[in-house]
């Protein structure tokens, strides 16, 4: 398990040191999910007031159009020279790879997102802080339900010529339930009377959906890279 | 195919372009698996052998495999990691001083010359010390010093009881060091006879190596697959 953990980590540093370097993924995906929320503020917003349960979808939708593009570039650097190869050659569990990539995307999404949930709050006024450890908790759970799902396919395509329209083809059926339960336990928080216990029963459909599917693309990552 | 590596040599597979030598290369390094058939590692499948088999074997294929964006010693030290070698920043830098390249150490690998980047990925793939080395046309945009390094170190290979394999075209480069040669051809290996120059030798076996399906030819009668090529 301790070297399991140590590869992964080694994956993430690495990543973080491209990403640090040449900061491709996250200005494009910041770029996108401020411009996503904005054009829905244009859309969604009419003096002042935003539609009911507006803000709850803007949040999730933001999140899937921004965490796919930066999901289509999670294994480009592995791509480009052939780096996938040397990774794959290492005498470690492949899986600690997968979780390395996952946690790096997660670790890009978790800033955008951070960014995304101050400007729908200010600009849709959804009082999304009032409950800010369920949001929190919510927010955490959905996104690596997402991510888990799109870094295995990321992966699973990287050989593909048409990755990018394949990505979300595949991505989005898979992950339709993870960002119907974001929504929903989203839009329990921020109305006037805040519902805790279907929010808590969302919290919980959520954690069951990640344990499945991280589990599930732990098991697949192995064969799914074998040529 | 039938072929039997043994330690201490270099065996170049040759061939057209489309033969399968990277394919080949592609099996041997456990990455894909074989349509059918099998290859042993002494007494090993790559699927029984697992992590520890590819602990024993280095791949450099012609993209490098390297991460142009770190340094070269942040790139050798992110797979002395991966490779679970201890003290990964010693290792890292014996390696930089092989590859001729301690001076550039902390640059960022994109750069880098395609000779520099070579002799990095040279010593990238040889940081673990495999017993089995797979090299893809490794002289592909090399200068001459660039290739006379490379055969040294192919040669230094070979006395540490390694086994090499080469895919090249570069007959006239590789001819010195070879000490073996088999021609792929249509998926069928055969051994290079042992006279004349490595390009006669080539020359000879692919003027009798199966050239692959006939043409068909479409006419308006008595024609269509398995007639005779025009």
């Amino acid at each position: 398990m301790k070297r399991f953990l140590q590869v992964a980590w080694l994956v993430v540093r690495k990543d973080l040191r491209v990403e640090s370097r040449n900061k491709e993924m996250l200005l494009t995906t910041l770029f996108f999910a401020v411009s996503c929320v904005l054009v829905f503020s244009f859309g969604f917003v009419r003096g002042g007031e935003a539609i009911e349960g507006s803000a709850s979808g803007v949040l999730w939708i933001t999140i899937a159009f921004s965490g796919t593009l930066a999901l289509g570039r999670a294994f480009e650097r592995e791509r480009h020279h052939d780096a996938l190869r040397g990774l794959l050659m290492a005498p470690v569990d492949r899986p600690a790879i997968y979780v390395g990539k996952l946690v790096g995307v997660l670790l890009l999404l978790a800033l955008v997102e951070a960014l995304v949930v101050v400007m729908v709050a200010f600009l849709f006024q959804a009082p999304l802080f009032r409950h800010g450890w369920w949001l929190l908790t919510l927010l955490s759970l959905g996104t690596i339900g997402f991510a888990s799902v799109g870094t295995l396919f990321s992966a699973m395509l990287l050989r593909t010529r048409s990755r990018a329209v394949l990505l979300p083809v595949l991505l989005y059926p898979v992950t339709i339930p993870v960002l119907i339960m974001g929504v929903s336990g989203t839009f329990a928080l921020v109305q006037p009377e805040p519902d805790l216990v279907l929010a808590r029963v969302w919290v919980s459909l959520l954690f069951f959906f990640d344990i499945v599917f991280v589990t599930l693309a732990l098991w697949t990552f192995e064969p799914v890279m074998t040529e | 195919m039938n072929l039997v590596l043994s330690a201490g040599e270099i065996i170049g597979v040759l061939g057209p372009n489309g033969a399968g030598k990277s394919t080949l290369l592609g099996v041997l390094s456990t990455l894909a698996e074989p349509s059918s058939g099998d290859v042993l590692y002494g007494d090993l499948t790559a699927s029984a052998g697992g992590a520890p088999l590819r602990a024993q074997v280095g791949f450099l294929s012609h993209d490098l495999q390297l991460y142009p964006e770190l340094t070269a010693r942040e790139n050798l030290e992110f797979f002395a990691g991966l490779y679970g070698l201890d003290r990964p920043a010693e290792r890292a830098h014996e390696a930089l001083a092989k590859a001729g390249l301690s001076e550039r150490s902390d640059d960022i690998v994109e750069g880098f010359s395609r000779g520099m980047r070579q002799r990095l990925a040279l010593e990238r793939t040889l940081l673990h010390a495999p017993r089995l080395v797979l090299f893809d046309e490794p002289f592909t945009g090399l200068d001459d010093a660039s290739c006379g390094a490379l055969v040294t170190r192919l040669q230094q290979l070979r006395t540490a009881g390694r086994i090499v394999v080469l895919a090249t075209h570069d007959l006239d480069v590789v001819s010195q060091v070879l000490d073996r040669a088999v021609l792929l051809r249509m998926g069928r290996l055969r051994e290079l006879g042992s006279t004349g120059s490595l390009r006669e030798r080539y020359r000879a076996a692919l003027a009798e190596a199966p050239r692959g399906r006939r043409p068909v030819q479409f006419g308006p009668s008595g024609s269509g697959p398995g007639a005779s090529p025009a």
